[in-house]
């Protein structure tokens, strides 16, 4: 280790001397945590080390149940030489963020990107800590500090065999000048990062002491529901405020910009009650006469329209399907669909024409703290947002943060008054930022000898970009569209060698608002791909997985993941009578999975998912049993989606109002899951979403093998599975 | 109005028709049972009346007697002790928690009824939804609880943060 000279300068990542006091905030409790920091010593911007030995390490991207937050921690502590069970976390604000110039780097939390994106300068920043606190140790026993050893918290000067804790050297430590020439550990020398650890953040959900979004509790605080107008785009006309002026608990009725009202009372179920008696008029503007049949038809246009942008193309696309032995085509498509976090939107409003502060469950503070000042008026110095835990994000809760901007235009009108503005789910349902809607066609150029030589793929409908970051689309393509479908690269690429490729996007924008949705695009594209290929096998009397292993060879980790499942889900012997099986595969979010369904289907239609087999490689894994938890979350999340999930609309509307009408995967229809947790090394993959895009596909396919039937259009409920 | 929540008689105003949800959470502040739908799909509200697992979004408060006795997430245990909530830290159960209050609720009363239920009565007995997928886990965690907290039984090898 290299000697660390002292005094401080305080440069490493952006330390300033203000920043242990006053802003910083707990996880659990946002307000009693604040006197409690001003005392504690901060080694670096990542780490705060108690003098009771207590860790406090920052994380910045935000928990909703995915893990990051433990497995972020793990990565700082593994390179700290902590001792795991002193470990605690907390969320700094994005106000101290903007102060300390973006010293934690990204707030996002989407994409599967919480540590493949972050994992080197959080562990960078662990491993600065722990060297500043083993020369402190060194200087306060004033040995070289090369004789000196972490473990577990504890520095050990081994010539002479005395001991120092991490809490005794912490304040020395946070006055040292940071280390540049930082060496991280070798993987294979890992002691807690790659382990199957507990996570940090159980406890409290299981004894209803987890303070979300929606528990809020500030004092004075007024509660607030909302309706905007239920046909997308539309505006309010007018309301008649007096008509619930006088039930009980009201205190102010209120258009909330163009397009929606508010009642804020006492209590939130006062102001839902008092809001559904209010008569509204609606100005439902130009998507009034606007259906699900019109939508359809914009995309079925564009399966064919030569305004197509392409994604990915090799070869001679257009000579490889002339010159064809053979042609295959099949049209498939995706609906609309719903985040449907359990906990709906919500947001806690406290403005002054001097500060805005606002406290919600966000998946990206920065973009929250930048939704807020608009809304508020305020630049964004003079406004602050607290992170609070999230109840289900799945991508609601990043790129728009419009519920926070609702929530502070009413408390706007309140000067002074907390006002914490809950939707209900009805409000959830008809104002999402919907999973896109897109088509595709694909068609299929075979040799004489029934080989896949030429392969197009025409996507046509929704583009999130454009519709939430217009700036991101160059030259007319929206690059997320072609998410798994890329040339050979690190992110998300077509996995399979075909000659003559060709695949193109034809932007069909209906005036549905989407967002990205758990998987994103991978989802439908992965749907497509691993059903043709399976209609191709099919058709040319292949078996499915051999097909695949021959289009797969040039591609040994797709290939390495798809032989995995194999193996384990025993593909060379038969199942029981009955059972039939299904496989997909894709690469998308870093990482590579595959996936093998079993199921079975009733003469009078009703299917069963027996068992999936899923492995994924993600290059490194962190703690593999949150990968396996991640693993059989996206199963329900990609089934629920598979089996019911659909959005549509009418007259304007989407007719999906709850759970009684979007119907969503429970305990009874679950499958058993096997996961394979195969990290490769060498590079750094997500594990939240890759493996819902994989469990359509394989359902499907196993239940053409069952029946047949071949289901080109989700969701399955609009099918017949009846023999 | 009176209600018996945990143990505890609470007095205070609101009208007939509020939802025992929205007095749990507004009124008593027991913010532990969370809304979810209002429509009884979700099972995110449910808590013990009188033993038995209720969605309280749909009852109306004044349909409950005051001498019922409610027991809510917070109540369910005086430290955590719960079996259904040890074997749910245990198996690292809950991702967003949400649900999960909840969850546990549900299968408390299940376990309850019927200490060793089946994959079957589990089917049926757990209704509640759960958006980022935890059911087998769950399921894992019944069956601990049924097996007198036998942790190992579930075979999911988590790592204690003491042990680590």
């Amino acid at each position: 280790m290299s000697e660390i000279a002292s005094p401080s300068r305080r440069s490493f990542l952006g330390k300033s001397a203000g920043a242990a006091a006053g802003l910083m905030f707990g996880f659990h409790i946002p307000f009693d945590a604040v006197a409690q920091e001003a005392i504690a010593p901060e080694i670096n911007a990542w780490v705060v080390v108690k003098p009771d030995d207590t860790i406090v390490i920052r994380i910045a991207r935000s928990e909703m149940g995915q893990g990051t937050l433990t497995g972020l921690a793990q990565l700082v502590s593994e390179e700290l030489d902590a001792d795991w069970s002193k470990v605690t976390t907390e969320y700094p604000t994005p106000g101290q963020q903007l102060a300390r110039n973006r010293v934690w780097g990204s707030f996002s939390t989407g994409g599967s990107r919480g540590v493949r994106e972050s994992h080197e300068y959080v562990r960078k920043g662990g491993a600065a800590a722990r060297m500043m606190l083993v020369q402190a140790a060194a200087n306060q026993w004033n040995v070289p500090v090369t004789e000196c050893v972490a473990e577990k918290s504890v520095i050990t000067h081994k010539p002479s065999g005395r001991k120092l804790t991490y809490g005794a050297v912490s304040d020395a430590a946070g006055k040292l000048q940071a280390p540049t020439d930082i060496k991280l550990k070798d993987p294979k020398d890992w002691k807690l990062a790659g382990k199957r650890l507990a996570r940090l953040d159980t406890v409290d959900k299981t004894t209803g002491k987890q303070v979300y979004g929606m528990d809020l509790k500030l004092p004075d605080m007024l509660n607030a529901a909302i309706k905007d107008c239920p046909v997308l785009g539309g505006k309010v006309k007018s309301f008649d405020a007096k008509a619930i002026a006088n039930k009980p608990g009201v205190k102010k009725v209120l258009q909330v910009g163009d397009s929606a009202v508010a009642v804020v009372a006492d209590t939130w179920w006062r102001a839902r009650t008092a809001l559904d008696a209010l008569p509204i008029e609606w100005d439902k503007g130009a998507n009034a006469s606007i259906s699900q049949a019109d939508v359809n038809k914009t995309l079925k246009e564009g399966l064919d329209a030569s305004d197509a942008v392409a994604g990915n193309s090799a070869g001679d696309i257009k000579a490889g399907l002339s010159g064809a032995a053979r042609k295959i085509e099949a049209v498939y498509s995706y609906p609309h669909q719903n985040h449907a976090t359990m906990e709906v939107m919500n947001a806690t409003a406290k403005w002054t024409p001097e500060r805005c502060e606002v406290w919600t469950p966000t998946q990206n503070g920065e973009a929250a703290l930048a939704a807020v000042s608009e809304a508020a008026g305020l630049p964004q110095n003079k406004c602050e947002v607290y992170k609070l835990h999230l109840g289900g994000g799945f991508g609601r809760r990043g790129a728009t943060h419009d519920w926070a901007q609702q929530a502070v235009l009413i408390a706007k009108e309140m000067p002074g008054t907390p006002i914490k503005l809950i939707w209900t789910r009805e409000e959830d349902m008809l104002h999402g930022r919907y999973h896109p809607i897109t088509q595709c066609k694909m068609t299929a150029g075979l040799d004489e000898k029934g080989e896949l030589k030429s392969l197009h793929m025409r996507i046509s409908g929704q583009s999130i970009l454009a519709a939430l970051f217009p700036q991101a689309v160059k030259d007319g393509k929206d690059a997320a569209v072609f998410q798994g479908l890329n040339p050979p690269g690190p992110e998300a690429s077509f996995t399979y060698g075909v000659p003559n490729l060709l695949i193109d996007h034809a932007m069909r924008n209906p005036p549905v608002i989407p967002g990205f949705w758990r998987g994103v695009n991978l989802n439908q594209n992965t749907v497509y791909v691993e059903s043709f290929i399976d209609e191709i096998a099919h058709a040319t009397k292949q078996d499915p997985l051999a097909l695949r292993r021959k289009l797969l060879k040039d591609n040994p980790k797709a290939l390495a993941v798809l032989n995995a499942v194999a193996d384990k889900a025993g593909y060379s012997k038969p199942l029981k009578k009955g059972v039939y099986r299904g496989l997909a595969q894709c690469m998308g979010f870093g990482s590579y999975v595959a996936a093998c369904a079993e199921v079975s289907v009733s003469k009078d239609g009703k299917l069963k998912i027996h068992r999936i087999v899923a492995a994924t490689d993600p290059g490194h894994a962190v703690n593999p049993q949150q990968i396996e938890a991640q693993v059989e979350g996206s199963f329900v999340y990609g089934l629920s989606a598979a089996l019911y999930g659909e959005c549509t609309l009418k007259d304007g509307q989407m007719e999906q109002t709850n759970f009684d009408t979007y119907n969503v995967l429970k305990m009874d229809e679950m499958p058993k899951v096997e996961t394979i947790v195969m990290p490769s090394g060498g590079f750094w993959g997500g594990v939240g979403e890759p493996t819902i895009a994989v469990a359509a596909p394989a359902v499907l396919n196993a239940i053409f093998a069952a029946t047949g039937k071949r289901i080109r259009d989700l969701p399955l409920k609009n099918h017949s599975l009846k023999a | 109005m009176k209600l018996n929540v945990n143990g505890q008689v609470h007095e205070f105003e609101a009208e007939e028709d509020t939802p025992l949800l929205w007095v749990l959470r507004e009124q008593l502040g027991l913010t532990g049972t969370k809304y979810g739908c209002g429509i009884a799909q979700c099972g995110a509200c449910t808590v013990h009346i009188d033993g038995e697992p209720t969605r309280s979004c749909v009852r109306p408060v004044s349909t409950v007697d005051a001498k019922s006795k409610i027991v809510t997430i917070e109540g369910l245990s005086k430290d955590d002790s719960h079996p259904v909530q040890k074997a749910w830290a245990a198996l690292d159960v809950p991702q967003c928690g949400f649900c999960q209050s909840g969850m546990i609720m549900a299968a408390s009363a299940l376990l309850k009824q019927k200490p060793h239920p089946t994959d079957a009565d589990i089917d049926a007995a757990m209704t509640n939804i759960c958006r980022c997928g935890t059911y087998n886990r769950v399921r894992k965690a019944i069956h601990v609880v049924a097996k007198g907290g036998d942790v190992k039984s579930a075979g999911l090898n988590i790592v204690e943060g003491s042990k680590a």
